[in-house]
């Protein structure tokens, strides 16, 4: 196997409505500013894997129109998926083991201000047994939360404390949407919209982009002196089968730890994409994170880009690493309801 | 740039497909014993009854074609209470989104509860479904669950 | 089993959503000029290629597209296919004329109708300009030209509009 690292990661400030801009105008900046501080250009890239979902923009092949962001001429190797962007990461990695790339650009974008989120997110489910009956995403979250309070996992408690805690770290992110701390008191009188999630519990409607580039061995250090190493990176589904699932526990995320071996690694910094608040506690404790620093971004209940949010996590940890005496970091995405599919990134600095 | 051209310009625009759906060999009998108010399910080699019928069985892997029947009646094993439902909701006033496990089964369906305050929700709560007067074949010749008083 | 399709082995599930599409800066400026009957492109600061309809970009070099330039409302016809089959919910009755339109100046063509003319006559490299509609029904859009009609200039050698970056 090829040494993976990270050499760039660039975020977009998170916006509630990016009406001004269309995706080529979202995702440009973004890919110039993560050019630029590397010093390079799309000739320096191999592999090209954005992350976008059409649906949010109500457009058939919409993801394509985003290629216009970027410079195609001579003509690139490139490739898109339905999904959030650490799935582009994913397979951009996925590429550069099979030899047919050394650097890959990753780009996610997400504009869900003009749509109906929640309607929109009922339609990636079952189409047969589950979609016609119109279940909106925070509504299937909120389904999961009720099981993990039945069973006790988690208690009312620590699910507002999720949020709180996600308020004050996002009041330090500079792209953050949300740069407001909340109250115990403001959280116990916000108005609850599928029993148990508050509006609080749920994250807030976002438009945005990011962009992430990742090298080789051979070429990484071409890009910086200073590479964060993918130690591992691991995805796994459940069932589509909704009610056949265990919701008190995530056998995918089980799977993926064991596979990575990270069952006992002591880790210094983690990001998770916890998009509704009882997640946060959840996956603290199946993580074995109880005594790291999580989200010091905030995490997506400051600012969730759909098909970016997953990325963002990754780039975070990323961040921290670059910046911080961290060593070991753990970064989480997910997609699908109820933590239905869930990714664990492993980074380490140096080798 | 006049203030004209920095307006945003929008429109309100609608996306609609009229799909029809095939539903195969195993989903469409399901559907068609819904349509005469009777619950199906399909069950794997050591017993496990996958209640709506599933195809497969996702952790053994295992074709599943032997069809068991079931009661209509179920209890809740979750639920979550919609105060103020959205347009897109198919009951426009307070519901439930619920998981429900019906008697003889030993998985969920996800399916409506109405007619009921919140505080009457609980795990192992039971209802009954509220039948369409108009069966297409489909997970809404089910209107919604209503408790088994 | 009997492979072939019944009538009840299908459902229907149609789906409705509802959106307020925003048009982008780029497109927005594109719009509210052709909404005062002007074609305004905008142009690549770095290989001065002019794009109408413009997305904001220059694929070619990935950069910003921040000089608008007004472009005369004719061109030639770089491509065309008539069209036999009625689309569902398209007003327009078959056959018809789909047309690229490369407006002059431009740098690629945009897909317009073209009417006022034999079928059989229209070909490739035919000049065409214009046809709008009064200018009490401009919107914001392309369908403010009703549709473009040939002009009496003779054709264009169309391979010569390949663009060349300076």
């Amino acid at each position: 196997m090829k040494k993976i690292a990270i050499v760039g990661y660039a975020q977009n400030k998170i916006l509630a409505s990016a009406g001004a801009l269309n995706e080529v105008e979202l995702i440009m900046p973004v890919v110039h500013k993560i050019f630029n501080n590397l010093g390079i250009s799309q000739k320096e890239i191999d592999f090209t894997c954005s992350g976008s979902c059409d649906y949010l923009q109500g457009a058939a092949f919409a993801f394509v129109e985003g290629l216009s962001a970027i410079q195609t001429n001579p003509p690139i190797k490139e490739s898109h998926v339905e999904m959030d962007a650490a799935w582009a990461l994913y397979e951009s990695m996925l590429k550069i083991q099979m030899g047919d790339a050394d650097t890959a650009l990753i780009y996610g974008f997400g504009k869900s201000s003009p749509g109906d989120l929640d309607s929109i997110i009922s339609l990636q489910m079952d189409p047969y047994y589950i979609s016609p009956l119109w279940p909106d995403r925070i509504s299937l979250a909120a389904l999961q939360a009720q099981v993990l309070l039945n069973n006790n996992i988690i208690n009312k408690d620590e699910i507002m404390h999720a949020v709180i805690e996600s308020r004050n770290n996002g009041l330090n992110n500079l792209n953050a949407l949300i740069q407001t701390s909340i109250t115990e008191d403001e959280y116990q009188k916000d108005l609850v919209l599928s029993s148990p999630l508050r509006a609080l519990d749920c994250p807030p409607i976002s438009d945005g982009a990011s962009a992430m580039i990742i090298a080789s061995e051979d070429k990484a250090f071409n890009f910086s002196s200073n590479p964060i190493w993918i130690k591992g990176i691991d995805h796994r589904i459940e069932t589509s089968n909704l009610g056949a699932r265990n919701l008190s526990s995530s056998p995918s995320i089980k799977s993926a730890m064991k596979s990575l071996d990270i069952e006992n690694t002591a880790f210094d910094i983690a990001e998770i994409h916890t998009q509704f608040s009882h997640e946060y506690p959840f996956l603290r404790k199946l993580l074995n994170l109880e005594n790291v620093p999580i989200n010091l971004s905030g995490g997506p209940l400051v600012g969730n880009v759909m098909m970016a949010a997953g990325l963002d996590a990754i780039g975070k940890v990323y961040e921290q690493l670059s910046t911080n005496s961290y060593k070991r970091g753990l970064a989480h995405a997910t997609s699908g309801p109820c933590l239905q599919h869930n990714m664990l990134v492993s980074l380490e600095k140096n080798s | 740039m006049t203030k004209q051209e920095t307006l945003k310009l929008q429109a309100p625009f609608e996306l609609s497909y009229d799909y029809k759906r095939s539903s195969g060999p195993i989903m469409s009998k399901f559907f068609e014993a819904l349509s005469k108010k009777k619950i199906l399910g399909t069950k794997n080699a050591s017993g496990k009854v996958f209640v709506p019928a599933a195809e497969f069985d996702p952790n053994t892997n295992e074709a599943l074609t032997e069809f068991v029947e079931v009661e209509s009646t179920g209890i809740i094993e979750s639920w979550s209470w919609v105060a103020n439902p959205k347009p897109h909701h198919l009951i426009q006033s307070a519901f439930a989104f619920v998981l429900i496990k019906f008697n003889g089964a030993d998985t969920s369906m996800l399916h409506m509860v109405s007619e009921c305050a919140e505080s009457d929700l609980a795990k192992g709560v039971k209802v009954k479904p509220v039948w369409s007067s108009d069966p297409k074949e489909m997970i809404l010749d089910i209107k919604y669950f209503v408790l088994e008083k | 089993m009997n492979q072939e399709d019944k009538e009840k082995d299908y459902f229907e599930s149609p789906i409705h959503l509802e959106y307020q599409y925003t048009a982008g800066a780029a497109t927005t400026r594109f719009l509210n000029k052709v909404k005062e009957g002007k074609l305004v492109g905008q142009e690549c600061p770095k290989c001065k290629a002019v794009y109408v309809p413009p997305r904001g970009s220059c694929p070619r070099d990935g950069i910003a597209t921040n000089r608008e330039v007004e472009l005369v409302d004719q061109g030639c016809i770089e491509s065309f296919t008539i069209v036999h089959i009625p689309i569902p919910g398209n007003p327009i009755v078959p056959p018809y004329v789909c047309a690229m339109i490369r407006l002059d100046g431009a740098n690629i063509s945009f897909l317009h109708l073209v009417d006022g003319i034999k079928l059989t006559d229209i070909r490739i490299g035919m000049r065409v300009k214009a046809v709008w509609k009064p200018k009490s029904e401009w919107r914001h859009s392309l369908e403010n030209i009703k549709w473009f009609i040939p002009t009496d200039e003779p054709d264009v050698d169309v391979t010569k509009l390949r663009f060349k970056p300076e």
